[in-house]
């Protein structure tokens, strides 16, 4: 738990996995956890900027995902983002949606 | 010498419809003497429970929960149950034991029971799910698949699948139900209860088991010119290749939004994935919304480099899970 604000670390996202003999995780070392959260936002942010959304990491135990017109929503993991997302939307994120998939591709070109 | 209790306590549930052979089963597991030291937790719906007593095993170790189903009614007792188990076998009270079997109701879903190991703040430090084995009876499996979505459900989480019944079932019944129960969760692996030489391994993790299995049936799947899911049901399996390295937090990100949006449709997706940047390949391995931390395997399989991934999937078409893995990672599906 961070001292100072009092947020409890730690996710228990599989894509955030405790490093274990065995177990893939880019969470062991502190550096490329930081690097992987880095990534994380950005590859959330190709993402979401097709909703109108922005992803922002917050204190390195947190996100923060904002809308357009100022909505915000904190967000603890990958299995908390599109809960909140939709949540701050009002509609499904559905990543089978053909034209999210369309302006998707569009933007990759 | 007694062995040391492992750091996590392995957990087995062994499901299948009713009168499927369940406990039939779990007896002949216990007499085993390499399976002794198995603490079980049965689960049954009636109000007078039975099957505690058809084990023919009653001990500490042997817990009954009756009147209600693990997946709903019992849900918080079953967290309660297993705590209790831990607590005891802590303290010294009850014999050691170095795994735990439960035997759900025939009729219960077993996606909640797994979701209890993994979201119990006390449980996921002590235990860890390492597979379900999912018994059909070769008698009456094809008409319970067919009038019950419950069976198909539990064939198709199952990480082994016992077809039981097969001294009183006709060869022929017997090798037409295997080929359904295979065609709805080729990654299972396969065996007959009359088969002694694999019972004893029902019980161990089954990691590597299944990515053996998986591998062998993506070869089987890629190899075929006709769908091995061509069944009159919604669920279908199917397996994606990709020979491009994928970018880990991409697909991530795709994954948990796939599963966040259409998990309960999303019966299992494992996959043996070549990770750009990470040279051995990662294993990984879910049960609708629940998605196991992924593992590094030690090699790949048949030297074959291609990322796999297999997905058995109720009323969700693979053209566009395919395109959507693509376009979110950047990478083409194919063999080759």
């Amino acid at each position: 738990m961070c001292a100072l604000c009092g947020v409890l670390g730690g996710s228990d996202h599989w894509a955030d996995a405790p490093a274990r003999p065995g177990v893939f995780s880019r969470t062991g070392d502190p550096l490329e956890r930081r690097r992987e959260r880095a990534r994380r936002v950005s590859a959330a942010n190709r993402i979401l900027r097709l909703y109108g959304m922005t992803l922002s990491d917050w204190q390195s135990s947190a996100f923060t995902l904002s809308t357009a017109t100022g909505k915000t929503g904190l967000v603890d993991d990958l299995s908390h983002l599109w809960a909140v997302a939709e949540k701050l939307l009002g509609r499904a994120c559905d990543p089978l949606d053909p034209v999210l998939l369309a302006r998707l591709g569009s933007a990759r070109d | 010498m007694t062995e040391a209790i492992p750091l996590f306590t392995p957990v087995t549930l062994l499901t299948g419809f009713l009168g499927s052979g369940k406990t039939t089963l779990l007896r002949r597991l216990l007499a085993d003497p390499a399976l002794a030291d198995t603490a079980v937790l049965i689960n049954e719906f009636g109000e007078i429970g039975l099957d505690h007593h058809l084990l023919e095993r009653i001990d500490d170790r042997t817990v009954l929960l009756a009147s209600g189903c693990l997946c709903c009614t019992v849900r918080g007792e079953l967290a309660d149950a297993v705590r209790d188990l831990h607590s005891r076998r802590e303290r010294g009270s009850i014999p050691p034991f170095r795994r735990l079997v439960i035997e759900s109701t025939g009729l219960a879903d077993p996606f909640p029971v797994l979701t209890t190991f993994h979201a119990d703040p006390v449980l996921k430090h002590h235990f860890r799910m390492v597979g379900v084995v999912t018994t059909v009876d070769a008698v009456n499996g094809a008409a319970t698949l067919a009038r019950h979505a419950e069976s198909v459900k539990q064939v198709a989480v199952a990480d082994r699948i016992v077809l039981t019944k097969t001294d009183i079932a006709t060869s022929a019944a017997s090798a037409s139900l295997a080929r359904r129960v295979r065609a709805l969760n080729p990654a299972a692996t396969f065996s007959r209860a009359d088969d002694a030489a694999h019972l004893s391994d029902l019980l161990t993790p089954s990691t590597g088991m299944r990515d053996a299995a998986s591998a062998d049936w993506i070869a089987a799947e890629l190899q075929s010119a006709t769908p091995l899911s061509a069944h009159a049901t919604s669920i279908t399996a199917f397996a994606l290749t990709f020979a491009t390295p994928l970018d880990w937090t991409a697909f991530a990100l795709w994954l948990s939004m796939l599963l966040h949006r259409h998990g309960t449709q999303v019966l299992r997706v494992k996959g043996i994935l070549n990770v750009a940047g990470t040279d051995m390949p990662v294993a990984i391995h879910g049960v609708q919304h629940l998605v196991h931390p992924p593992t590094h395997m030690q090699a790949w399989p048949d030297g074959d480099r291609h990322s796999r991934l297999v997905f058995i999937v109720d009323g969700l078409a693979r053209e566009a899970i395919e395109q959507s893995l693509a376009t979110f990672c950047g990478v083409h599906a194919g063999v080759g």
